[in-house]
């Protein structure tokens, strides 16, 4: 194998096929691709997906390290986070399959299907493509496997321990550290705060411009910790074009428009029933409840933050019914 | 729209020749545009949906009014205009101006008794300013985020009135006016 596996994780991928693309297997799962499309297979179905979207999708489900709650991929394969463990499912939360009895569901240890997805990431994704751009910044993810593209795959996440900028902290971007303005954000003003320290003061008091920050992020729909106060996270992201999955919470979150507009479909999370449609603007702030999952689009980059909080018990509060799924009773 | 030679806003390079297409929106106090929420199967309260802009322009300075709450931590939204109380908290906070421009002032006190224990979350109001040690000050504009620390008393001043978000605890100043600020009816 060409990426780097954990030690004690045996990745099970099989040689080349005509395209030059391996075929994983995850328990009962398989999963294949051609030029154009990725096929999941498993004992009670089938099922096919663009080869970006599913990249894209992918992506973030390695990168976020399954992230909170479900990563849908799209209506039907997706992944359940238990921290420690992943759910891998097809048809779940899909209405239709679940009333056909024809989805599935399997369960892994984290670091089996993390090495197997990084693998699949890795193998799958040709030079020149890179599943965090948008799609007008980016080569194609289609045709015969060349090449690779483990720069654009293994980006280092943010993830602030308090905020950055701070002494020993996440470092603001610059033209020199190798984020440039991004093309949609030229009119962003890149002023820094004045920040005055009385001598012996340097590493306490700190300030730093945030939206010049996310003007020059690299990447899209990536939420990522520029502060952090206890189990609060604030991260805030980039989005543009669509967010490449369907994120089903396991807790309740939070979006602030910082900049421009994004607009979400909201579904309910177990069976996909449309909910509502919220069109945010700058200086909008939604809750998004527990039960529901979500999808954005943003027809120009915009400025997006993403506040969670991360305590680790509200999985479980919520399941079980001790807490609502809303944020606020009123 | 073509700018050869345009300094463009404050920061950006000079002398850049390139073809601006894209027009970044943000809000103000003074000019925002509230979002939509349509419903379609559901209860618009569930969502909490608000907009800090409309939030601050009728609030009271520096009343700290909950636009998010998850469990005990919140996000205040605060109408930054002339000087506000003192204030110290246990634990970390963050100021992200939205709108305008705002001083923050840091002074450590020389009673340590001012610091509220771990156990108080959120930040308190102090009876003036505190005897102590100047720690300095950050001016901070539109887009700019500034720690404000833990165990060190502050004050925010803005001689036009602003708009700062802020990340934090509920504490006993936290005000919650749901019904309000909050779409309430599909």
């Amino acid at each position: 194998m060409a990426v780097e596996t954990a030690p004690g994780v045996k990745v099970d991928a099989g040689e080349p096929n005509e395209h030059g693309y391996r075929t994983f297997r995850l328990g009962e799962f398989e999963f294949s691709r051609n030029e154009y499309f990725v096929y999941v297979r498993w004992p009670t179905g089938s099922h096919v997906m663009s080869a970006d979207s599913f990249l894209k999708a992918l992506q973030r489900d390695v990168a976020w390290d399954f992230f909170y709650g479900i990563v849908n991929f799209d209506g039907v394969v997706g992944t359940v986070n238990h921290y420690g463990t992943v759910d891998l499912f097809a048809g779940r939360y899909n209405d239709s399959y679940r009333k056909a009895e024809l989805d599935h569901l399997e369960n892994y240890q984290t670091p089996l299907i993390r090495e197997t997805f990084k693998s699949m990431l890795d193998d799958w994704t040709n030079e020149g493509f890179d599943p965090f751009a948008s799609p007008t910044e980016t080569g194609s993810a289609f045709g015969p496997k060349t090449g690779d593209n483990r720069k654009a795959i293994t980006r280092h996440r943010v993830t602030a321990k308090r905020m950055v900028g701070l002494p020993g902290d996440e470092p603001i971007r610059t033209d020199d550290s190798g984020f440039p303005i991004n093309r949609h954000f030229l009119d962003v003003p890149q002023d820094e705060p004045e920040v005055l320290p009385e001598p012996g003061f340097e590493s306490e008091i700190g300030s730093f411009n945030l939206f010049a920050y996310l003007s020059r992020s690299d990447v899209t729909w990536n939420p990522s910790v520029v502060s952090a106060c206890k189990y609060s996270l604030a991260c805030p992201t980039t989005e543009e074009y669509i967010l490449p999955i369907i994120h089903g919470n396991d807790r309740v979150e939070w979006f602030v428009q910082l900049s421009d507009e994004i607009w979400w479909n909201v579904e309910d999370r177990d069976t996909g029933t449309a909910r509502v449609k919220v069109v945010m603007k700058p200086g909008d702030v939604s809750s998004m409840p527990a039960d529901i999952r979500h999808q954005g689009y943003a027809p120009k980059r915009s400025m997006l933050w993403v506040w969670e909080n991360a305590n680790p018990d509200l999985p479980e509060l919520l399941s079980s019914g001790k807490l609502p799924p809303v944020a606020v009773d009123f | 729209m073509r700018f050869k030679s345009w300094p463009g806003p404050p920061g950006r390079p000079r002398g850049v020749d390139e073809v601006t297409k894209y027009q970044t929106k943000f809000g103000t106090l003074n000019d925002y545009e509230k979002g939509i929420l349509e419903v379609i199967d559901d209860d618009p309260k569930r969502y909490t949906y608000s907009n800090m802009f409309e939030v601050a322009s009728m609030s009271n300075p520096y009343e700290k009014v909950a636009v998010a709450k998850n469990m005990e931590f919140v996000l205040e939204v605060v109408r930054a205009e002339g000087a506000s109380d003192w204030r110290i908290c246990s634990h970390d906070e963050f100021a992200l101006v939205m709108d305008g421009e705002v001083e923050f002032r840091f002074i450590k006190p020389d009673d340590a008794s001012l610091v509220p224990p771990p156990e108080k979350e959120g930040s308190v109001a102090l009876s003036g300013e505190p005897t102590g040690t100047r720690m300095g000050l950050v001016r901070a504009r539109n887009g700019h985020m500034t720690l404000l620390p833990a165990g060190a008393a502050y004050r925010m001043k803005a001689d036009q009135p602003g708009v700062v978000m802020l990340q934090t605890i509920a504490g006993d100043d936290t005000v919650y006016k749901w019904a309000e600020i909050c779409r309430t009816i599909p």
